[in-house]
């Protein structure tokens, strides 16, 4: 039976998949966060951002991946071209969820470049916005698979700029700089440690710390306790399923 | 006032090996792309080339034109990576002064404002510094009330430019510069910022026909800061041009998967007719 289909009556509601999970995980970094934008990017976050909207924070301001600003049923509000999305950047009220080629225990993150940068054995975007967005407004990740090539030691070039790096850099790069959450296709990651390191925050349903630890380049904390990400509300599964993504891209990134 | 009307040809002939050339547009977003393909028609080369890059830079680095890089990234939107440029970093082909997307907009602004840098605070902590060796901060004189800190910022240089190219909707014959698409993305920004700025239009009209039907907002470039203006319809082809033309995704994605001295002999060899003629064969084989 796939996911989006109603079970007939009598019969058990179709089995949470992993990728609804990751759903929940991303929709929850937008929670209080009141009339700020919602920058998801990639298929999971923009499905946990629209999911916020229509449940818990519906004053988030979404846009159409272009210059405007609109509402969940297409309708524009507002323009943000390029120039005026850096002002929203560095005026705080934003929270982005980026995503990450390398990510180390601190927080620091890079989507430039693969190897030594004067001469990259990989070349990808650039470092982009990351600069800008950590040290302005809340930066979360998103990282559909979870593995030592991805959470590394030490990132080769950082871009979003991450605790430790932002701490060294003085009071003008720790004044607004926070990563609220990490969310994988294992669990949701957090920065709640004394240095501000990685920690283990909460596991996705059918996923083991010993899973984590494997796929994890560096060593995580990990509390005694370790909470499982919570279960999706009947009414959250049937806007997923029907309303938000009803062609299944979250299946597409995330496989059960 | 003077007709400022020109050929592409005549726009590249003003422009010279060694130059600082800012290219307007973002990514693979209205992109002048039909004066790139007259600069690739020349043998200027040895360029600091700053833009937001799309297949602009991709196209350059191809064949050889780039000295030094100044950009954020470069993307084909669609296709996030961008081979060509890609492959000429991997080569190491060039220097790269690589910064944050709003440092990159504040060093346009400080140029167009005639001033040395701008305090931005994107950069800090950030490996955007170790790479970019030559890059200051520059100490607030102003103490924050609460904290009593006084804020250390880097000092964004002025981006100045030897000449800006970029792509509008519509222009008249005097410079006066429009958009109709949903972003103006920073075109104004460039041809402030250069010495002499040539824009490609969609179409030359009358200045009365500028208003007409659109908003007086959509007038983005000032005759004043522009030197030359050439028609060139679909010339920020194969990059989007709203609401003039969308991206034409299945060309980008021939440029994206056909070695360089391949796309460039079946396209690039002509003038611009013969590319946009080109352009409709290919097409044509497609159905």
């Amino acid at each position: 039976m796939s996911p989006a289909s109603t079970p007939a009556p009598g019969a058990p509601a179709a089995v949470v998949t992993r990728a609804e999970y990751c759903v929940i995980a991303c929709a929850e970094a937008w929670r209080d966060n009141g009339e700020v934008l919602a920058s998801p990017m990639g298929p999971i976050p923009s499905i946990g951002a629209r999911l916020a909207k229509r449940t818990f924070s519906p004053d988030l301001l979404l846009t159409d991946g272009e210059a405007m600003l609109v509402g969940l049923d297409g309708t524009p509000e507002g323009w943000l071209p390029y120039r005026q999305h850096l002002t929203m950047v560095t005026g705080g009220r934003r929270h982005v969820m980026m995503g990450a080629s390398q990510l180390d225990r601190f927080g620091n993150q890079n989507i430039s470049c693969i190897g030594d940068w004067s001469r990259p054995t990989r070349q990808l975007l650039g470092v982009r916005g990351a600069p800008v967005n950590t040290l302005n407004n809340p930066t979360s990740y998103w990282v559909p698979r979870h593995s030592p090539r991805v959470f590394v030691e030490r990132v080769d070039m950082v871009c979003g700029v991450g605790y430790d790096r932002a701490a060294a850099a003085g009071p003008s790069a720790t004044r607004f700089h926070r990563i609220p959450r990490v969310v994988s296709d294992l669990g949701v990651f957090d920065f709640a440690t004394p240095d501000h390191s990685m920690r283990l925050a909460s596991l996705h349903p059918g996923v083991t710390v010993e899973q984590v630890r494997e796929a994890t380049g560096f060593g995580l904390s990990v509390p005694d306790e370790v909470p499982r990400t919570r279960e999706p509300s009947p009414e959250e599964l049937r806007l997923i399923r029907e309303v938000i993504d009803p062609g299944g891209a979250r299946d597409r990134e995330v496989r059960s | 006032m003077s007709d400022k009307t020109m050929t592409t040809d005549e726009v590249v002939s003003r422009l010279h090996s060694g130059m600082t050339l800012g290219i307007g547009g973002w990514g693979s977003r209205r992109k002048p792309m039909a004066l790139v393909r007259a600069l690739l028609r020349t043998r200027i080369t040895d360029l600091t080339v700053v833009s937001y890059g799309g297949p602009d830079v991709g196209l350059l680095a191809a064949a050889g034109r780039i000295r030094r890089l100044v950009t954020a990234f470069t993307t084909l939107d669609s296709i996030p990576l961008e081979p060509h440029y890609r492959a000429a970093r991997e080569r190491g082909a060039f220097e790269l002064m690589e910064v944050d997307e709003a440092m990159f907009m504040w060093g346009l602004h400080a140029a167009a404002n005639r001033l040395p840098f701008l305090p931005v605070r994107a950069g800090l902590g950030s490996d955007v510094m170790r790479v970019n060796p030559t890059l200051r901060t520059v100490t607030s004189p102003y103490a924050d009330a609460s904290s009593g800190v006084r804020e250390e910022l880097v000092a964004m240089p002025a981006l100045r430019l030897d000449a800006a190219l970029v792509h509008m909707n519509r222009a008249d014959r005097l410079g006066n510069g429009q958009y109709l698409g949903p972003d103006p993305y920073f075109d104004d920004l460039f041809c402030e910022a250069a010495d002499a700025a040539y824009v490609s239009c969609e179409r030359v009209v009358d200045t009365a026909e500028l208003t007409k039907e659109a908003a007086p907002q959509t007038l983005l470039l000032k005759r004043s800061s522009v030197t030359g203006v050439v028609e060139t319809p679909n010339g920020a082809h194969f990059t989007s041009c709203a609401p003039d033309h969308g991206r034409d995704e299945p060309f980008q994605k021939l440029y994206a998967t056909t070695p360089y001295a391949e796309f460039a002999a079946r396209f690039l060899t002509g003038d611009e007719q013969a590319y946009q003629s080109a352009v409709r064969a290919w097409h044509k084989e497609q159905r």
